[in-house]
């Protein structure tokens, strides 16, 4: 049996970066809400949540693009250029976010300097990740394996429509992560702000939603032509469910179901912008096959990441259950 | 700042800004990782509370040395796209499946048991921290092995061929992954990660015993270090001596620059201890050499004829007054720790270790000796590799990306700023931990008060303690 390599690493490259976007997401989404929490004491308590399991939920965007490099080249040298200085401000503001964690603890007279690098670190990270995702989904020129493009084509409106997006989405998943891991008055408020932030997503992910078929008649074509939409139609139905699941939660207050939910929401948004590429890995004209590495490279890859990926999972997931429950005041090791 | 420079220039000022500063978190927190194994591993052997304290005084410091390098290596894994897009579609398909094993095999790995090495004593029991600890330690020696094993295939490539559209397509894995220059270069590294460490923590034991000869915990970690010091420094210079026989055979004009051979040598060639290399002139002036010594080195016979630069065409000869120097400082530096072995071995021996004064002050300014061996090796291998990025087949001038200088010089700018202001102010973080006393009954690491009580908390305490909210 002849297996489609470079389909299988489509997939897992897929696999990568929505793992990187939901983990990171409630890390940065608490960045982002940084600033807006009561004290010391809670941005203490919000960041010792995620400090054991900040570092492996960022490897996944390494993983995302060491991938590329190893079996998707021409992607990987021609997505970058064109996306130059959004991502080299995210790579800054990830190295201020990701310092934050170790530096907040050293000083008192500097702390606030390591709240903001926190906090804007967070920020530009999430809105640049959002601009990016938007520029790639208004598609790249590239000619020759070359990026063809001008240096500011990844700034229009659509791109930073995307970018508020993202980081709305990701100070979402925050809000319900620490839902998930805070007890008491900080609870509630955090489920007061959720709420607020559940309809900006929503309103932001429709508007989205309703400007992407119109920026390619290809994109128009699969989610409105006969029969597709039949099928397509599937996943505003499910947004809709979860948004539903998400609310309610909030409202019984559930500790668990709207972090589910929000998670729920960035799945779907990733399936309906899978079903708008396929099969091309960079619109409006790059295919898979057509930018997948030589055969020697994929397999080489493959047998390694099919070894070592459930076995990641697994100890990844077990960090998650050593670190389960309510976070408390005198955790942390610092 | 960047006036008149060309795009190719800039991105190489940027990638020998951003990778030196990475590989001096990798060279502290691979030896570090070990010696927090080890370190753990003895106190539960033993029981005896030196070794925990100890533990726990490295594994704050680690913590900001891994985070930096966790920071700066992102950095380093999107700027082959970004600055180098050319390359990375070329050389994608053979280095880009060793750096997904390094992601895979190495980087989830120390991130997945960093948390519970750090956070998790209490959660997981000792085994289990013992285990986590030991991956990370693992995990640290991993990654070094298969970027390694990505430098040096791009220093002597082999196990390829190359397709129509210029790319390396991969033949024969084993042979790219155990390329000829891989094995020594791994070696030469990881001892000099081990030996970067060692003199790290022997400085700061011996600036706590000048200060207090009593204190256990210095005195312990002073012995170890020194033994560090004694065992790796020889290993180190013989592991050297065979990197460097590898390079004369696969990578000779890198050679002829470290020993500033413009000209040929037909009946054996001097060892150039000092000199000016003079680029326009191809000479080194003012040079004190010692007859026939580098054909005796490199050859093992005195009178073995040795090729200059004169038989490397110009346009692929490296810059050789950086690689000149560069080679010297490690040189320099690697005798000086390997004197310094031999001292801390003859005060022992006398049983006056921890009372001689002199060593000590000297370790406190060899402590961070190591870190610019590191760097200087690195700029000796790397700038030696030039004008190629994959030495002899890829030249760096057609593996740019289509970039402007402009974008590139800002972009530079805002890395220079980023990191001394960031990087700047963790090594004033680490320093001042450092300067703490070890072994005190409560060591606080900074000034807060929160988060520092968490050490030897129970279960138990924890219920007691009540919920969070107010």
């Amino acid at each position: 049996m002849e297996f489609d390599l470079p389909f299988i690493w489509a997939g897992i490259i897929a696999f990568a970066v929505l793992v990187y976007v939901v983990l990171d997401g409630f890390d940065l989404g608490i960045g982002i809400l940084f600033p807006f929490l009561k004290d010391e004491g809670e941005r203490d308590l919000a960041m010792n949540s995620v400090a054991p399991v900040w570092d492996g939920n960022e490897t996944w965007l390494v993983m995302g693009g060491g991938g590329l490099l190893a079996v998707f080249p021409v992607v990987y040298a021609t997505v970058l250029p064109a996306l130059y200085a959004p991502l080299i401000a995210m790579l800054l503001a990830l190295v201020f976010r990701g310092v934050a964690f170790e530096y907040r603890w050293r000083t008192e007279r500097w702390k606030w300097v390591w709240n903001l690098a926190f906090f804007g670190g967070s920020l530009v990270a999430a809105l640049m990740q959002g601009i990016a995702l938007g520029a790639l989904v208004q598609g790249i020129a590239i000619e020759n394996r070359a990026y063809a493009g001008g240096w500011w084509d990844w700034l229009t409106p659509f791109s930073i429509l995307t970018g508020i997006g993202v980081a709305a989405g990701y100070t979402l998943l925050g809000a319900t992560w620490l839902i998930l891991k805070i007890e008491g008055a900080f609870q509630e408020r955090m489920r007061q702000a959720a709420f607020k932030l559940a309809i900006a997503t929503l309103g932001l992910i429709g508007a989205v939603s309703l400007i992407t078929p119109f920026l390619d008649p290809v994109y128009f074509d699969r989610w409105f032509s006969w029969p597709k939409i039949a099928i397509t139609s599937v996943v505003p139905a499910l947004v809709g469910l979860a948004a539903y699941q998400l609310f309610a939660g909030l409202r019984n207050k559930s500790d668990l179901t709207p972090f589910l939910a929000s998670i729920s929401l960035f799945v779907l948004g990733f399936i309906g912008i899978g079903i708008s590429f396929y099969p091309n890995i960079v619109p409006p004209s790059l295919t898979i096959w057509e930018a997948a590495a030589p055969q020697s490279s994929l397999e080489f890859a493959l047998v390694g990441t099919v070894i070592l990926l459930p076995i990641i999972l697994a100890y990844t997931a077990y960090a998650y259950y050593v670190f389960r429950g309510k976070v408390r005041p005198e955790h942390g090791y610092h | 700042m960047f006036d008149g420079m060309t795009a190719e220039l800039l991105a190489r000022i940027q990638f020998a800004f951003t990778v030196s500063f990475h590989i001096i978190f990798p060279a502290f927190s691979i030896g570090l990782a070990s010696y927090l194994a080890v370190l753990n591993g003895l106190w539960l052997w033993t029981k005896k509370d030196v070794y925990l304290s100890l533990f726990n005084y490295w594994k704050k410091i680690f913590a900001v040395a891994f985070g930096m390098g966790v920071v700066s290596g992102i950095v380093m894994s999107y700027q082959f796209g970004t600055n180098w897009s050319v390359f990375s579609d070329k050389a994608g398909p053979v280095i880009g499946p060793l750096m997904a094993y390094e992601i895979l095999s190495a980087f989830f790995l120390e991130a997945g048991f960093l948390g519970i090495m750090l956070f998790g004593r209490e959660r997981v029991g000792p085994r289990l921290h013992m285990f986590a600890t030991g991956m990370v330690a693992f995990g640290t020696l991993l990654s070094a092995t298969w970027i390694l094993s990505v430098n040096s295939w791009m220093q002597t490539p082999a196990g390829y061929s190359i397709n129509t559209d210029g790319q390396f397509v991969p033949e024969d894995w084993w042979a790219i992954v155990f390329n000829p220059s891989f094995p020594y270069r791994l070696t030469h590294m990881v001892l000099a990660a081990y030996l970067t460490t060692a003199f790290v923590v022997g400085g700061v034991g011996a600036l706590h015993l000048l200060r207090d000869k009593t204190n256990l915990a210095a005195r312990k970690m002073f012995s170890m270090a020194m033994w560090m010091a004694v065992i790796v420094t020889p290993l180190q210079i013989v592991a050297g001596d065979l990197h460097g026989l590898n390079t004369l055979e696969h990578q000779p004009a890198k050679v002829m620059a470290m020993e500033g051979h413009y000209d040929s040598y037909p009946e054996g060639a001097p060892l150039i201890l000092f000199g000016i290399p003079n680029s326009e002139e191809k000479r080194i002036d003012y040079a004190i050499e010692i007859p026939k010594l580098s054909s005796l080195i490199l050859k093992h016979d005195l009178n073995a004829p040795l090729d200059g630069l004169d038989t490397i065409p110009d346009d692929e000869e490296p810059p050789v007054a950086i690689v000149f120097w560069s080679f010297r400082i490690m040189i320099a530096i690697g005798f000086a720790m390997l004197a310094i072995g031999f001292w801390s071995l003859f005060r022992r021996w006398k049983g006056q270790l921890y009372d001689a004064n002199w060593l000590q002050r000297v370790m406190v300014l060899m402590a961070p000796s190591g870190f610019v061996a590191v760097l200087a090796g690195w700029v000796t291998t790397e700038v030696g590799r030039q004008p190629f990025t994959v030495y002899g087949v890829l030249r760096t001038s057609d593996s740019l990306a289509p970039i402007e200088a402009p974008a590139v010089a800002a972009s530079l700018t805002a890395f220079i700023i980023v990191y001394f202001f960031v990087f700047g102010a963790g090594t004033y973080y680490i320093m001042r931990m450092m300067n703490k006393t070890p072994g005190a009954i409560d060591v606080k690491m900074g000034l807060n008060k929160g988060p520092i009580r968490a050490a030897g908390i129970t279960p138990a305490q924890q219920l007691i303690s009540g919920t969070t909210g107010r």
